[in-house]
């Protein structure tokens, strides 16, 4: 089976899906002749052709008015917005019209779009490129938001987020693109959305994460090892639907948990994480759950960036805290 | 008559300074020697600028950095117009445009090595900070061109763009507000065909983008962007336009990009070497040489001079830059709001506790 990395991954599936359904088609800035800036659709316009790789003017809102309006007609689009820090002129068509067509329609009308979203820190790109911006995304009925955290899962959740009957935000860690390879199958597979992986079993702690803050919270966990404490590492996958079962699930294991991710504090996917769990499985706790995120500032520029983002010893530093309350 | 013309538009072409240095006397504008000169050097120290950052970057002493290589005639010549007290908003593209209105060089070379500080415009400069955000910074100017109108201050902006910014909402919102108040305002565009990998052909079907500011009420014209003096003469006549309560302009600076859209970019993926080849031979800097030259304003030792003092400019940056203290990782918070919040100052405590020093990098892993 073929190593390959993230782009390689989410490259293998765009073309094995627009092989198998001739509704679905690209359109971006520079998704084209370029293959995309981060080279994600490399090679699909010489397949496919100009009608279903479309290379579009610098336009984000049209962007995604425009594919919203193919997914209505029955196409299956796939826009790509260059870096999460361009998204927001497009923010009204998502919030306006993608996360609510099906509902004002009556079902009349949906809205099968994937909206391609690189995203986060810790690739020294300039300003407005390192952003972690799920939340307003997961804050906005109607839309599903998908965070692949390795190239084999990248694979299976695209593949399913393109089969999806409603508008997905799929947002690709910039730093994991090309930092890991791993075997992908050629076969087709699915990861349904909506369901959380555990990726290490553990018994004293849950640490919960997404996306490029997997590594962190990995490291963290082999530190965590050393010194005793088994941690339970679960990967959401996707931040909407949430998998709060798996999630309540492992806390009434470990009866700890920390959540961890890229995004500022306040009002962070986090936070309702924590609501939940507070929730559901509130006597179950040992310790409040402790959050380890990006603070509630603005991403600094690379010279400052590794400051802002999670660290494994930010990990660990809540990990004891939450473990000796 | 039931069916009959009601408006019709044209574009007007200006170029006074042709490829070869010829000049049309008539158009030229009232520059005295001394400030050719000036137009010159100052297109001399852009290139220079711009050969040393890149080669920065490719030594690993830059972050990304996006080269203005060809562009120079358009930024030196537009700025060159502008007053002290004028506005001016660039995009980020304009070293070029930002060296004139007095900008540090180190500045530059700061915010590209990923450092806030080169954000900080020094005071008493009426300059906004680099937007990458394409055309973002539209609206804005028109805004402050606005709010110079309500205090009755005589001034008038500039805003930069690229020909891809044409093609975003904020560059039709911001034109179209811009039109309906008569705001005091110039938008320069560098139209170097590109957008990245994208041609201008993607950009738009009209046959200029000068010819989009008639739909907004103002004036545009297309000018020959790798022509000094066109550009200047353009700029300084909308500028005073704008101050005379006339209103916003339209300029398209027809030129071209012959660098790669950024250090990150290979631009021989979607582009052929002719065309870029092709675009050489109007270099800008070259045909003001040819006439300076013919007008007895130029010789070898005054190119070799203009030169090595840029040269000597840059490196100096460079050593500013690279001799500057690494910023303060408590600046993370401090710019947020006037004052830290509870909330911020507790997050900043708990990281400088915690997590303020260099961390070692540690490998990406699968597990599982
Ligand atoms: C809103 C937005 N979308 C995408 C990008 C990524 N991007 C950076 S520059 C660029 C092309 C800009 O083209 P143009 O306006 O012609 O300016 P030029 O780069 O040619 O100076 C793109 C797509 C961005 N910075 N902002
Ligand atoms: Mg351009």
């Amino acid at each position: 089976m073929a190593k390959l990395t993230m782009v390689e991954a989410i490259n293998l599936a765009l073309r094995q899906e627009m092989e198998k359904d001739p509704r679905v088609l690209l359109l971006g800035e520079d998704v084209g002749r370029n293959g995309g800036v981060f080279r994600v659709t490399q090679g699909l316009l010489d397949t496919f052709g100009e009608t279903r790789v479309m290379d579009t003017p610098l336009s984000e809102s049209a962007i995604v008015g425009v594919a919203i309006g193919m997914a209505v007609y029955g196409l299956r689009p796939v826009a790509e917005i260059q870096f999460e820090g361009f998204v927001y002129a497009a923010m009204e068509q998502l919030a306006d019209h993608a996360g609510r067509i099906r509902t004002r329609s009556r079902g009349r009308y949906h809205c099968p779009l994937v909206v391609r979203l690189p995203y986060g820190g810790g690739i020294r790109a300039p300003e407005h490129h390192s952003d972690s911006n799920e939340a307003y995304f997961v804050h906005t009925p109607g839309i599903k938001v998908v965070v692949p955290s390795t190239p084999y899962e990248s694979k299976g959740l695209f593949v399913a987020a393109l089969r999806d009957p409603d508008p997905v935000i799929f947002m690709e860690p910039k730093k994991i693109y090309r930092s890991l390879r791993e075997e992908v199958p050629e076969e087709e597979y699915l990861i349904p959305l909506g369901e959380s992986r555990i990726v290490l079993e553990g018994t004293d702690i849950t640490l919960i994460t997404w996306g490029a803050m997997l590594q962190p919270t990995l490291q963290a966990a082999m530190l965590m090892e050393k010194s005793g404490t088994s941690a339970e590492v679960l990967d959401l996958r996707t931040l909407s639907p949430l998998d709060t079962e798996s999630m309540i699930e492992s806390v009434k294991k470990t009866h700890r948990a920390v959540v961890v991710h890229e995004a500022p504090a306040t009002c962070g996917v986090g936070a309702e994480i924590v609501a939940r769990i507070n929730e559901k499985a509130l006597v179950h706790l040992e310790a409040p759950v402790e959050r380890v995120t990006g603070f509630d500032t603005v991403m600094p520029l690379p010279k400052l960036e590794k400051y802002y983002l999670p660290s494994a010893e930010r990990v660990v530093d809540a990990v004891n805290r939450v473990i000796s309350f | 008559m039931p069916k009959m013309v009601i408006e019709t538009c044209s574009v007007e072409w200006l170029q006074i300074l042709d490829e070869d240095g010829i000049c049309d006397e008539e158009l030229r504008p009232p520059l005295s020697n001394e400030e050719i000169k000036k137009l010159f050097e100052s297109m001399v120290l852009a290139r220079t600028f711009d050969e040393k950052a890149f080669k920065l970057q490719r030594e690993g002493r830059l972050g990304t950095y996006a080269s203005i290589y060809g562009q120079e005639a358009a930024q030196v010549g537009s700025a060159f117009a502008l007053r002290p007290a004028d506005w001016m908003f660039p995009a980020f593209r304009e070293p070029g445009a930002s060296f004139v209105r007095g900008l540090p060089i180190h500045m530059i070379l700061q915010y590209w090595a990923g450092d806030e500080r080169g954000s900080q415009i020094p005071e008493g400069l009426n300059d906004f900070p680099i937007t990458i955000p394409v055309a973002t910074q539209i609206p804005i100017a028109v805004g402050v061109a606005l709010a110079a109108k309500v205090k009755g201050d005589p001034i008038a902006v500039m805003a930069y763009m690229g020909d891809g910014a044409t093609s975003k909402g904020d560059f039709h919102e911001g034109l179209n507000f811009a039109g309906v108040f008569s705001a005091p305002v110039v938008f320069v565009c560098q139209n170097n065909q590109w957008a990245i990998s994208v041609p201008l052909k993607r950009q738009t079907a009209a046959k200029t983008l000068a010819q989009k500011a008639f739909a907004y009420g103002f004036p545009g014209i297309r000018v020959d962007g790798n022509d000094v003096f066109a550009v200047y003469r353009a700029a300084s006549e909308a500028l005073n336009r704008a101050k005379a309560g006339k209103g916003p302009t339209l300029i398209e600076c027809l030129t071209y990009r012959l660098g790669d859209h950024t250090t990150a970019d290979d631009a021989s993926r979607y582009r052929s070497r002719e065309e870029v080849e092709q675009w050489k031979t109007k270099d800008p800097i070259r045909r003001l040489k040819k006439y300076m030259e013919k007008r007895n304003l130029w010789s070898e030792a005054y190119d070799q001079a203009v030169r090595s003092n840029a040269k000597e400019k840059v490196e100096r940056a460079v050593r500013v830059e690279e001799s500057l203290p690494p910023p303060d990782p408590r600046d993370i918070f401090g710019f947020t709001f006037e004052e830290l919040t509870a909330e911020l100052k507790e997050q900043m405590e708990n990281f400088l506790k915690v997590d303020g020093k260099e961390r070692s990098e540690s490998k990406d892993v699968l597990y599982g």
